[in-house]
């Protein structure tokens, strides 16, 4: 623990005195790497987490229009499906879930390639990778800071695009609950669909095939949810299914991601 | 076990153990596929209900239950060539995937082709064509992530881990599609029914059935072999092969 506190210092106080974003960035990213790097025997698991979650938040935070675009997608993607189908209510009410939770995904996969491609093109990840550290805390770091940036915004403007589709009012518990549960599910499967294509040059049509037909499950018991919920029955078993998804994806998909990220890196 | 199998992880060792078996396989094969065909094609009794449009179970089912056991066939052999680093399992696994694509790619035309009649449509989203359709693009993943590498091993390698993820979900997605087709439509016609076939229309589906998987370790083989020497190109014995065969 006592490394912690200079370090966190260090990087706050660079972030005032230097301008150059650029130069920052990499600043920040070396001396967090540096202390995970060089303390081994000092680092709990908890710190290292810690560590590349601040890292990946403060540099998120540096690039805001990342955590933007894929929201304007998310929003535009939406707008669309009423002016190609139809203003009435009834319609849009019917398949408001589905275009929410389509458009949530087709915005997930969007951001995905930010989750390791600038790590891998400056080398970071490869030292990362190097670490003492398991590879399954530092994944795990960065998927979880992934969806702080890309999911929980979704989760949070969702309820205003389901107004715009006319949802049925006792499906919004439903709708955020199922986001709330599904989008690290979309996370940490995407992770090893990036992971994967990392290290190929057009990695992101590929990427999108090898996701999407993974992300099913995800979408059908979540707007089967959002569908009960609106007819006022009880939709407690899509959400222990999906919750079961989330778990399930969260003990398996580091390893994957950690064993694909040592093929991409070679 | 691994003493006796130990031998097959030298390339040159496993190519001329496949050329061994070749002749073999193709020689069961065309004799299966024969008799299976013709007798299904030709003498079997057509259906009561469904007529002669019935037969052509006798290619969609061995290319539906084959599309899903090379997918498990590939999981396997991406799974050893992950643990136990075996070259020999990639290059097994890189000659499945377009079988296995190919054989879903029949399974869904044979099924359409039998829905038209059947149920008056090309395509219904059944839980069953639907899972299979997302088996192709399962298949067309792996072999797009393959082709996307130029180093092979690496090809490989990240391809296997694909093939590793996707044989976790396939049942997840197989039950989430039954699931979900239940609970937004009501089921729909379902297959034939199997205990009650009888036997003139169950020995020509045996003998096709087990032609077909022949049929799918010849080209797979076939594929390996390519495969095999693709990979070692540059070794002294493919040369000799090459020679050898140039002088002939």
């Amino acid at each position: 623990m006592t490394l912690k506190a200079p370090s966190a210092l260090e990087t706050e106080k660079l972030a005032v005195t230097l301008d150059d974003t650029l130069i920052e960035n990499s600043i920040i990213e070396n001396t967090a790497l540096k202390s995970i790097a060089q303390s081994p025997q000092h680092l709990s698991y908890r710190h290292a987490f810690m560590l590349v979650l601040k890292r990946d938040l403060t540099i998120a935070m540096r690039h805001k229009d990342d955590i933007i675009n894929p929201l304007l997608f998310f929003v535009i993607v939406v707008t669309l499906f009423p002016l190609g189908i139809g203003p009435e209510a009834q319609t849009l009410s019917r398949i408001a879930p589905g275009i929410i939770w389509v458009a949530a995904l087709l915005a997930t996969l969007l951001s995905l390639d930010r989750l390791f491609k600038s790590d891998h093109l400056d080398g970071s990840l490869e030292q990362m990778l190097l670490s003492p550290h398991p590879i399954f805390v530092l994944v795990l770091a960065k998927i979880f800071a992934h969806w702080l940036i890309t999911g929980l915004p979704l989760l949070l403007i969702a309820p205003l695009l389901a107004v715009l589709l006319h949802l049925n009012e006792q499906s919004y518990t439903a709708l955020l609950l199922t986001l709330l549960l599904g989008t690290p599910v979309l996370s940490l499967l995407g992770a090893v669909g990036v992971a994967l294509t990392v290290g190929i040059k057009k990695g992101g049509v590929l990427l999108s095939l090898l996701v999407l037909p993974l992300y099913i499950p995800v979408l059908i018991f979540a707007t089967s949810a959002i569908d009960t919920a609106a007819l006022g029955l009880p939709y407690s078993g899509q959400l222990a299914i999906i919750a079961a998804l989330f778990f399930g994806s969260l003990t398996l998909a580091p390893f994957a991601v950690g064993a694909a990220l040592k093929v991409s890196t070679n | 076990m691994w003493k006796w199998l130990h031998p097959y992880a030298n390339p040159e060792v496993s190519y001329h153990f496949t050329n061994k078996l070749l002749p073999w396989l193709s020689a069961l094969t065309v004799i299966f596929l024969t008799i299976g065909l013709v007798w299904a094609l030709l003498f079997a009794p057509a259906d009561y209900q469904q007529g002669h449009s019935f037969r052509i179970f006798y290619i969609h089912v061995p290319a539906a239950s084959l599309s899903m056991g090379i997918y498990v066939a590939m999981a396997i052999a991406a799974f050893s060539s992950l643990v136990w680093q075996l070259k020999l399992a990639d290059a097994s696994a890189a000659a499945m995937a377009p079988v296995g694509a190919a054989f879903t790619a029949i399974a869904l035309i044979t099924g359409a082709a039998w829905g038209k009649p059947m149920w008056g449509t090309w395509w219904i989203w059944d839980a069953r064509l639907t899972s299979e359709l997302i088996l192709l693009f399962l298949y067309l993943g792996v072999i797009a992530l393959h082709n996307a590498f130029e180093d092979k091993n690496l090809a490989g390698k990240a391809a296997g881990i694909l093939t590793l993820v996707g044989v976790i979900n396939i049942p997840i997605i197989k039950y989430s599609v039954e699931w979900w087709n239940t609970l937004h439509q009501g089921s729909t016609v379902s297959k034939l029914g199997k205990p009650s076939m009888s036997l003139d229309m169950l020995w020509p589906f045996i003998f096709c059935f087990i032609g077909f998987s022949l049929l799918v370790s010849v080209i797979i083989c076939l594929r390996f072999r390519n495969e095999i020497l693709a990979r070692n190109s540059i070794r002294p014995w493919v040369r000799e092969l090459v020679q050898q065969s140039t002088v002939k």
